[in-house]
């Protein structure tokens, strides 16, 4: 088990590594997170935003507390509009199910809309295994499929992407150059699809919501892909996260409100969808089938555990345009499909803590997630939670175990700590003395090859303290103790 | 509270937080028995040990009528995941109630003492770090800042992003050194960009962090605890 997770270790770390060298990228992802705190703040900065959170994250426990009933709801709704419902538990039985529509039908061809789960249930791979072509038609993962990449950000999948890399991958594809011009790239890519639309048998959507009220499936676009998916070809899939209901329309409208805001920086986005069934006898369009796959794949069992409120998620992104670390090492270092402070609760979760033995551990717990959390998900907390749970399972290095034992059997007795610190505080004077020669070495190596550590003081204040009756023999505070 | 790290590495801050106190009337004990509050074990997922370190803490502190801490994040452990870490357990009322009567030194100044104003000089260009607990746990923003106005002399320049942590976080800042000096190179960025002399924070684990870096990458700005600050520049 030491092996795997040293692997497992090396191969984060060389990731970081990779994140931290790529000048560009690191521009790249600071520009983005600031030009996104720049567009929120001023929505930030109304007395009714905080309400707004409050909102959704009322209507998101009140879902969770009764997922059962309104999932059942939701799902004959959906099958009364005309529409069928399947219940997949896992990522296998829905890649199964979404494959054998395909077959069934002689689809060759699939446009898909934007959606976190088909990523997470490996859906275009299962499909693309059974001789289907499937083509992304959001901008941002028409660019990522291109570059056979996962995405980088769960709003903003190929953020990471200069002009110049999309230019290369857009002319790779045309088979000629197709400019530098953000414009005639975008031209391009959306002559590509417009064909796909049209020939495409089967059209693949996310879900952003589903009312269980009425059985409509909402989305919340802005590029106008959503909508050709889900109306031109002949059969429409949802594929959808068991947890992403409201129980009714007016539940809606707090999301709706915050959404774009903290999603994409918009008072609104281009297109608000809701989809009730199939077309009807008369309808002028709308797909013939609608399908609707509701995907549990480890939901049920974070519901009810001290993880519950993470379903709560809107899957806004704030939390990754505001998290220092993903600033440093950007959505692929966490090699995950959901990246960031989310990523870092959910994929855990998802997939199984010691496939991301590292996740819980790459924050420093500052809490900008928690705060700027459209769901006011406790994400800090629960990373916090989750590194109990390593330790509890095993999965935490051996050594930090012993030295926390050791530290708290030490702390539970100040007699002990007192005569320890006398002892320890002349060596470490010595080792920072040492300077330069400890640099990156012994067990301070981690913090000396990036920073100073600070010489201590000849004593420590409880040291002062006792001599206090003559203070003007202790240290004052004009005294310098660093180095 | 004057902290593990306060008491090991960095007895000038406590002197001057003693000093600053006593200059504003208040009877300050420092209880021999504390030493830790538990936090670097609790935040590293070791539940069982800082229950432990936080227990005699609790016993350390249980006839304390007001505890100041010199660090934001340890008075964020004792108010905030105190009661969290002992529900249920027979320490909770114990618990509770410390962390009703714990303080940040900058909240006691202005919550609990209600300073209007300081005998303070210090000439200075100065920036401040607000450390993350201190800002999100403890909400505790405006009062370092009240305080520095109040000090004469002294040029208040606040630090852009101001928002972003500093890259300390406890264990990560040596389990994930590589992202923690990242985040830091940026926070030592910023300070520079202000132009300031002297850094002053209300926690000396991210002054540890952002001074080790500015130090290792050749700066020489003053790094001080806001209680230093105030220390050495009262007058009388």
């Amino acid at each position: 088990v030491a092996g795997v997770s040293r692997a497992s270790r090396q191969a984060f770390d060389a990731r970081i590594e990779r994140a931290l060298g790529d000048e560009a990228l690191q521009k790249v992802i600071a520009e983005g997170q600031d030009y996104m705190q720049a567009l929120i703040a001023p929505a930030r900065a109304q007395p009714d935003w905080p309400l707004a959170l409050d909102e959704i994250a009322r209507v998101r426990a009140e879902t969770l507390a009764h997922l059962d009933r309104y999932v059942e709801q939701f799902a004959s709704n959906v099958e009364r509009l005309g529409g069928q419902v399947f219940f997949a538990a896992d990522a296998a039985e829905a890649r199964r199910h979404v494959v054998a529509l395909a077959q069934g039908r002689g689809v060759r061809l699939i446009v898909k809309s934007k959606s976190m789960v088909t990523e997470e249930i490996g859906l275009n791979v299962a499909l693309e295994g059974a001789g289907v072509e499937v083509v992304e038609t959001d901008l941002g993962e028409f660019i990522v499929q291109l570059a056979h990449e996962r995405p980088f950000h769960i709003v903003a999948p190929a953020i990471h992407k200069s002009l110049e890399q999309i230019r290369a991958l857009f002319s790779t594809a045309a088979g000629r150059d197709v400019g530098g011009d953000p414009q005639a790239m975008t031209r391009y890519a959306r002559g590509v699809l417009r064909e796909k639309f049209f020939a495409a048998d089967m059209g693949i959507s996310g879900a952003n919501f589903g009312v269980a009220a009425t059985g409509s499936v909402v989305l919340v676009t802005n590029e106008g892909n959503g909508r050709m998916v889900t109306t031109l070809p002949r059969t429409h899939v949802v594929v959808m996260g068991v947890e992403r209901l409201v129980p009714s329309f007016a539940d809606l409208e707090a999301i709706l409100e915050v959404l774009p805001r903290a999603g994409v920086g918009l008072r609104a986005t281009a297109y608000v969808t809701a989809i009730s069934g199939p077309r009807r006898a008369g309808e002028a369009d709308g797909p013939q089938e609608l399908h609707v796959v509701i995907v549990d794949n480890g939901r049920s069992a974070i519901l009810g555990s001290k993880y519950e409120q993470v379903l709560s998620c809107i899957r806004c992104g704030a939390c990754l345009d505001i998290c220092p670390v993903y600033r440093k090492i950007g959505g692929h270092a966490y090699d995950a499909v959901y990246t960031g402070p989310i990523g870092a609760v959910l994929s855990p979760l998802l997939d199984g803590l010691a496939c991301h033995a590292e996740l819980p551990f790459a924050s420093s717990l500052c809490g900008a997630c928690s705060e700027v959390c459209s769901a006011r998900i406790p994400l800090a907390e629960l990373i916090r939670e989750l590194r109990e749970d390593s330790v509890e399972e095993g999965l935490a290095s051996p050594a930090w175990g012993v030295g926390f034992e050791g530290f708290a059997a030490v702390a539970a007795r100040p007699r002990l700590w007192s005569a320890l610190e006398l002892a320890a505080l002349p060596l470490l004077r010595l080792a920072s003395a040492g300077g330069a020669l400890l640099r990156g070495r012994g067990p301070l190596g981690a913090w000396t090859r990036g920073r100073e550590f600070p010489r201590p003081e000849r004593r420590s204040f409880r040291a002062w303290w006792g001599r206090a009756s003559a203070p003007a023999d202790g240290p004052t505070s004009r005294e310098r103790g660093g180095g | 509270m004057i902290t593990c790290l306060g008491d090991a590495l960095f007895a000038r801050v406590g002197v001057a937080a003693v000093e600053v106190l006593r200059k504003l009337g208040v009877a300050v004990d420092f209880p021999g028995q504390q030493t830790c509050c538990g936090q670097p074990a609790y935040n590293a997922g070791y539940a069982a040990a800082a229950r432990d370190t936080a227990r005699a803490f609790l016993q350390a502190f249980a006839a304390s009528e007001h505890v100041v801490s010199v660090s934001g994040s340890c008075a964020a452990m004792v108010r905030e995941e105190f009661p969290r870490l002992f529900a249920g357990r027979p320490e909770e009322a114990a618990a509770v109630a410390l962390a009703a009567r714990t303080f940040e030194f900058s909240q006691f100044l202005m919550d609990v003492l209600g300073v209007q104003e300081l005998p303070v000089v210090r000439h200075a260009t100065a920036t401040l770090h607000h450390s993350c607990h201190t800002r999100r746990l403890l909400g505790v923003v405006a009062q370092p800042e009240r305080l520095l106005g109040m000090v004469a002399g002294l040029h208040y320049v606040p630090l852009p992003h101001s928002e972003l942590c500093c890259g300390f976080g406890g264990a990560f800042a040596v389990k994930m050194a590589r992202i923690s000096t990242a985040m830091v190179d940026e926070k030592v960025d910023r300070i520079l960009d202000t132009g300031a002399g002297l850094v002053i924070g209300l926690d000396m684990s991210c002054l540890m962090n952002i001074e080790g870096r500015l130090r290792r990458r050749g700066h020489h700005l003053e790094v001080r605890h806001l209680a230093e600050v105030l220390a050495a520049g009262w007058q009388g």
